[in-house]
This record gives structure tokens, C-alpha cells and sequence, in this order.
């Protein structure tokens, strides 16, 4: 397979960053998107030129630290994560466009890499239990509903990439703190701490700059984890609730 | 311990800001002005849609509605009294929903201040044409009272007859396509606004999606044709 690339390069948070063109041969359906990306730095290398820089870990679509925005969808064509996205997908001869995440609380800090560390301050204000450490808890020390462990295990899938504040035309990070909200608030190790945190993270996510949520549902749309718009509204209705207590 | 870490240094905790300042700062609570005054106008206009209506049982039965709505409330409330309170209330709900619209768009439009070069547009028409549609109605909203409140720009413009002046309005050309226009802006925005409301409410959850979805469909659909049935009727000569 050939394959044209338009990527985003930006030498740094000061750069001003444009698309550059790249051809890409010998690309085969089987490659991830990641390994298409490794092939082609190491032709960059190879040639003296600058690699394109890209965040990416576990490469098995569980970790959450890969992202990019391919032909306008955070992690391109398929439900996945960009490290599960193959090139199959991808027809041969195909243009395929790579941006960064887009939002003001992601500065870019180079080519395709974003920095994340509003979701860590979202996370760090509220997104925790209060629990004893050290050995293991019984398992049947505390019951939980079979309802409130699916909903909690649905939520608690969110791997915090980003995708749903890239897909969102207001650069909302509402699914992603409503994710981890539903998923504490849901089970009974999150009830001490239920009010304070949905009024602490959703002040953090709004210090941070993110946009407010519209409904569009893009950030579902996209969302490798699968998590449902209905968290939104879970989220309102804990944070109207813990309002009203005080 | 973690109790003890939740404590301001000095051993008093912080006061909080009171509940109204907390949830008009935050953009769920501002949502939620919007929400609680969009849900205020779309009761007030199931209710208009439906006296719209009594148009096609001819003159007497229209002017006697609108009189007797100036008397609702009496002895109780003076005449008037109950169309003015439903007129201020409607006023601070318009009010509230521009204004939370417009703080609430100027930082959407500052979360994404470098936009996407492939641009891909997917969201559903009504969710794309909240904003303008928003703009085009208050400005509808304004042309409306002025030609069938106040009677300054209306054909006819007598006081107390609103079935002749509204048959004279949609005698005319503009009057039917800046109606036409509006209503089906409205249909729109009803569309997506009702379904977020539910949504910032709280109300929605997985099984209930794609009912509130219906939902908003249906009275959206139901508010534009009702209220389109007028100038309908007036143009095909069924109300004249």
C-alpha cells in the first residue's frame, strides 16, 4: 500500500506548526496506525530529518496514552484507540490526515504530542476514595447492587485519552469527568466523598478551560471505551444534587 | 484523616459562595439557567400554539379568547394583572437564557482556540443552529410584538382585534416567510433544546434516550405545524 500522509508538525509549544506531506510506501493492511507512524520515522531518520513525535505505551488499546485526530476523528475511522486502528481500514493510494488533539486546555508540546495534565488536576481534585491501605478488602465486606456495578465497571472503562475533548466542537471534557464521577459516585466506596467530589472536579474542569457541554454527542460518538452520553446527565443530576446540600 | 484534609489551614473551614452565585459560575449551573427558562418558554408556547388555534372558529371566538385572557385572575388579580406577570416572567427568562447562551458560547468558542484543518462536520443540523437559530428567534420575538402586540407594524394595528390584524398580517408576502422562517427555526431549536434541558437536568439515562429523543421530535414537529396552520389557513382562505 501507498499511502499519502498530511501530518501536523510543530517543533515546540512556541512554534507556529504547519501540515507537512509525506509519501509512504510499502505500508501493509495488517500494520497498526502506530506501526505505519514507526515506518515512516524510520525513513525520516534514515534521511536526517526530524521524527514525528507521538504519544503511545501499551499499544494494546488499554492504556489511553496514544491519540490523534486522523482525517477529523480522534482515532480515525474505527471505534479504537489509534494503537487498535489498522491500516486495512485505510484504502491504497489513500491522503490521510494527522492532527494533534485540539483544545485550549491540550497545549500542543510537539507535532502530534498534547499535554494532559488538565485531566491528572481533574482527577486529582475529586476522582479518589477514602480507603484504608494495606492488604486487600474482603471481598464481601462491602455489597454492591448487580445495577450499581455495571454502571460503575461501564464508566470505570474510561482510559482518559482524550478523544471526547478532541471530538467536541466546544473542547468539553464533560464525558471524561463524568466517567469518573458516575464511576465513584455509583458505588458505595465513593459515598463518602459523593458531594465533594462532582462539585470539586467539575470546578477543576472548569478552571482548566475546558468548554461546556452542548449535547452534540460527539464525545460519545468517538469514545474508544464506549461510554454513554446518559453519564453526562448522571453527572448534572449529582452535581444539582450536591449543590442543593450545600 | 481524610476528613482532617478536606480543612482549611487554621482549623476553619472555608465558606463556600452561596448556592445561586456557585451554580450561575460553574457552566453545569449556568446550563441549568438555561435549561429550567428554555422549559419556562417551550410550556408558554404549547400554550400560545394551542389559543393560536382558535383563529379557524372565526372572529368572535379569537377576540373573546384574547379578552378574556386580560381577565384571568379577577376578582383576585386586577385586569391585566395575570398577562403582565406572564409577560415580566417570560421577559427573565429570555433574559437568562441569552445571557447564560452567550457566556457559555464565548467560552466554548476559547476552549478550541486552533480549530482542525480536516473539518468534518457531524453533529445533527438543530444541534449546528442552536446559536444563530437562537439570534434569528429574539429577533423574531421583537418583529412578533411589535406587529401583533403593539400593532406598529401591522397592516391593520386595531387594538383589541387580533384575528383582523392577523389575518392582515399573513395577507402580506413578508409576513408569512418571516413567520414561515421563524417557526421552523423554532421547530429546530426545540428539537435540540429539549433533549438538553433533559440531559442537563439530570433526566437522562440509557433507557431513556432515545425516548426523550422522540420526545423532542414530536413537539417539535407539533409546535411548527401548529403554529404554521395559521398562516396556512389565512393563505388558503380557510381564515379570512
Amino acid at each position: 500500500m501507498k499511502i499519502t500522509l498530511r501530518i501536523w508538525r510543530q517543533s515546540g509549544p512556541e512554534d507556529r506548526g504547519a501540515m507537512r506531506t509525506y509519501e509512504l510506501d510499502g505500508v501493509t493492511p495488517e500494520m497498526s496506525f502506530l506501526e505505519m507512524l514507526d515506518t515512516l520515522n524510520e525513513e525520516l531518520i534514515g534521511n536526517g530529518e526530524e521524527p514525528v513525535a507521538f504519544d503511545h505505551d501499551c499499544r494494546e488499546g488499554i492504556c489511553g496514552a496514544c491519540g490523534m485526530v486522523i482525517n477529523g476523528e480522534p482515532h480515525g475511522p474505527d471505534r479504537t484507540t489509534t494503537c487498535q486502528l489498522h491500516m486495512r481500514h485505510f484504502d491504497d493510494g489513500a491522503t490521510v490526515d494527522v492532527e494533534p488533539w485540539r483544545a485550549a486546555a491540550f497545549p500542543v508540546v510537539k507535532d502530534l504530542v498534547v499535554d494532559r495534565s488538565a485531566f491528572d488536576r481533574v482527577i486529582g481534585s475529586g476522582g479518589y476514595i477514602t480507603a484504608p491501605t494495606g492488604s486487600a478488602p474482603e471481598a464481601h465486606a462491602t455489597p454492591v447492587a448487580k445495577a450499581a456495578a455495571d454502571t460503575a465497571f461501564e464508566n470505570a472503562e474510561c482510559i482518559g485519552c482524550g478523544a471526547c475533548v478532541a471530538a467536541c466542537p466546544n473542547g468539553s471534557a464533560m464525558l471524561f469527568t463524568a466517567a469518573k464521577v458516575t464511576h465513584l459516585n455509583t458505588l458505595p466506596q465513593g459515598a463518602p466523598e459523593r458531594e465533594s467530589r462532582v462539585l470539586d472536579m467539575v470546578e477543576t474542569m472548569d478552571a482548566e478551560g475546558f468548554g461546556g457541554c452542548t449535547n452534540t454527542g460527539m464525545c460519545t460518538s468517538v469514545c474508544p471505551k464506549g461510554i454513554p452520553l446518559a453519564s453526562i446527565s448522571t453527572m448534572n443530576r449529582e452535581y444539582l444534587r450536591a449543590l442543593r446540600k450545600g | 484523616m481524610a476528613l482532617a484534609t478536606r480543612t482549611a489551614r487554621g482549623g476553619r473551614p472555608e465558606r463556600p459562595p452561596p448556592t445561586p452565585v456557585r451554580l450561575w459560575r460553574s457552566t453545569i449551573g449556568k446550563k441549568t439557567v438555561m435549561a429550567v427558562s428554555g422549559a419556562l418558554m417551550l410550556l408558554y408556547l404549547v400554550f400560545h400554539m394551542l389559543g393560536n388555534l382558535k383563529v379557524f372558529f372565526g372572529p368572535d371566538d379569537m377576540n373573546g379568547y384574547a379578552h378574556w385572557l386580560r381577565t384571568v385572575g379577577e376578582p383576585v388579580l386586577h385586569h391585566e394583572w395575570f398577562l403582565w406577570l406572564a409577560r415580566v416572567g417570560l421577559l427573565a427568562a429570555v433574559v437568562a437564557h441569552g445571557v447564560a447562551a452567550y457566556q457559555l458560547s464565548r467560552r466554548d468558542i476559547a476552549a478550541r482556540p486552533v480549530g482542525y484543518r480536516h473539518r468534518r462536520a457531524r453533529t445533527s443540523y438543530a444541534t449546528r443552529t442552536m446559536r444563530w437559530g437562537g439570534v434569528i428567534l429574539a429577533l423574531f420575538v421583537v418583529w412578533h410584538l411589535l406587529d401583533l402586540t403593539t400593532g406598529h407594524v401591522n397592516p391593520n394595528g386595531e387594538a383589541g382585534r387580533p384575528y383582523e390584524n392577523v389575518v392582515a398580517t399573513f395577507s402580506t408576502w413578508y409576513g408569512n416567510a418571516i413567520y414561515g422562517v421563524a417557526m421552523v427555526a423554532v421547530g429546530l431549536h426545540v428539537r435540540h433544546g429539549f433533549f438538553s434541558a433533559a440531559q442537563t437536568l439530570g433526566a437522562g439515562s440509557v433507557g431513556r434516550d432515545r425516548a426523550l429523543r422522540l420526545t423532542a421530535d414530536a413537539l417539535a414537529l407539533v409546535l411548527t405545524l401548529g403554529f404554521l396552520a395559521v398562516p396556512i389557513g389565512v393563505t388558503t382562505g380557510i381564515v379570512e
